[in-house]
């Protein structure tokens, strides 16, 4: 092969790189937009809505699929190294972690239709500050996949333990709303589901932000992100101490 | 350039030091490369046509002694000794680091005569088909031609003829085996074969082996080194190397952005 021909071929492969990582970007966006309308309903006691965010799950799923014989056929065909080979094989995790926060956004919809029978229950504000923090964690995921910031994606590390805190809040609460008022338990018990889902969704943001930091830095932080943070926070410390 | 410790590996079983190579008085084909190669370790080569690897890789014979234009400075060291010392004899040091070519050159003698050529020339040794035999045996092809030893290497296959090579090289009992793209002629059932028997030679030997192929070199070698213009530019563990190099050179060529 002349280093044309090289050149050629590589460019062909980069083509469908970019194809591969637009699908992954349409399906994340989609699985945003899915949480987004999950949580809405959820608030606007729309039990309609809610129907439709379920229905939508299936295109998703057909998404998971066609990104992961993609990346499969790619792994088989090109048999790529390095930054390619990281990518490829982020993909198929990253497809699969979407693929779960689109049935998160379902069960949170779904949580939305049984919600709008149940007699009426303000929400907590924590669960609203939390849906927030979960869906702006998986924007900044995604926004740290496209342009590929690894400072945005330890930024979204560190904000899971937020929303686990919130997670706790909001269990409490619902806990002595059920005790205090026990015909509010159904949508008490609701809004600890939709808590519990939101949580799972700010997991697997997390996850992606850790496939950016592997798939540019080639560093698998997973399980150490705590103790790479307290490192960080430790340099930045000394750094001040320097100055 | 980003090179490997390799001090855990304890004495390397060859050395370069600031090995300088030049053809003429136009061509710098190696360029002050120093490396450690360790012991009972695969080392692969990799690097673009004209990238110095298989010039390199004669180096550490003294095979660029037959090549006239070819001048070589610096030091390989094995066992404590330069290897380009004025006392050191050139036809011993092929003896204890061999080497297996591109293409599987057979002599037109028998299968046994062709393993047998290598200790005939060193002496007479009584126990020769006992060398035959063990060195068939290590280069995997005893079973395939223990009852035609007499029939002409030529006879062979492809893949036959480049194992039969290998125990060749394996008679005269050498500590270093260098392999110049041992399998780049070989169809991938019998580039197979030459990369298993690799992996099992590594047992007792110490391999250097040149190839192009990327692939090849991430199955087989512990260490890679990937060289271009002459230069060593990135030196390390084969998985690193292929999933994660340190440099953006190597990163270009081995994901085939390169040029």
């Amino acid at each position: 092969m002349s280093p044309d021909d090289s050149a050629r071929a590589s460019r062909q492969f980069d083509q469908e790189l970019a194809e591969v990582r637009e699908l992954l970007l349409r399906m994340a966006s989609m699985c945003e937009e899915q949480v987004r309308a999950g949580i809405a309903a959820v608030k606007d006691r729309d039990a309609q809505a809610a129907a439709r965010t379920v229905e939508a799950d299936r295109e998703i799923d057909e998404l998971e699929l066609e990104i992961e014989e993609r990346a499969i056929n790619l792994l088989a065909r090109r048999q790529p190294m390095a930054v390619d080979l990281r990518l490829l094989v982020s993909t198929l995790k990253i497809s699969n972690d979407l693929e779960r926060v689109g049935d998160h956004a379902v069960n949170i919809a779904q949580c939305a239709r049984r919600l709008a029978e149940a007699l009426p229950l303000v929400p907590p504000d924590e669960l609203d500050a939390m849906a927030e923090a979960s869906t702006t964690m998986l924007r900044d995921a995604i926004e740290a996949f496209i342009e590929q910031d690894v400072d945005l994606a330890r930024e979204i590390l560190v904000r899971d333990d937020e929303v686990d805190r919130y997670n706790d809040i909001v269990f409490r609460v619902m806990l002595k709303e059920i005790s205090d008022n026990p015909s509010a338990h159904t949508a008490a018990l609701q809004m600890m589901l939709v808590a519990r889902n939101l949580e799972r969704i700010a997991d697997l943001a997390t996850n992606l932000g850790e496939d950016v930091i592997y798939i540019v830095e080639a560093k698998t932080i997973k399980h150490h992100a705590q103790e790479e943070e307290e490192e960080r926070a430790e340099h930045e410390e000394e750094g001040e101490w320097d100055q | 350039m980003a090179t490997i410790n390799v001090t855990a590996e304890g004495t390397p079983a060859l050395e370069a030091r600031d090995l300088d190579v030049h053809y003429g008085t136009t061509t710098h084909a190696i360029k002050r490369v120093s490396m450690e190669i360790p012991q009972n370790r695969i080392v692969a080569l990799i690097g673009p046509s004209g990238c110095g690897k298989s010039t390199l890789l004669r180096c550490f014979n003294r095979m660029n002694d037959l090549v006239p234009a070819a001048r070589v400075t610096g030091e390989v060291l094995f066992r404590g000794e330069n290897l380009y010392d004025g006392h050191v004899d050139p036809v011993e040091v092929r003896r204890r680091i061999g080497m297996v070519f591109q293409k599987p050159n057979p002599f037109p003698k028998s299968i046994r005569d062709n393993v047998a050529f290598g200790p005939r020339l060193y002496g007479t040794p009584d126990d020769l088909d006992e060398i035959v035999e063990r060195s068939l045996r290590q280069a995997a092809l005893w079973d395939e031609v223990a009852d035609r030893l007499d029939e002409s290497a030529l006879d062979l296959s492809g893949g036959q003829q480049q194992r039969l090579c290998i125990a060749r090289a394996l008679a005269v009992t050498p500590e270093i085996l260098l392999m110049d793209e041992p399998a780049s002629a070989l169809d991938p059932i019998a580039t197979a074969k030459i990369e298993e028997l690799i992996q099992e030679l590594v047992h007792d030997y110490t391999i250097v082996i040149v190839t192009h192929n990327m692939q090849q070199a991430a199955r087989v070698s512990d260490y890679t080194a990937y060289l271009y213009l002459g230069e060593l530019i990135e030196y390390g563990d084969t998985d690193t190397i292929f999933t994660a190099p340190t440099e953006q050179k190597t990163e270009d060529y081995v994901t085939g952005r390169f040029g």
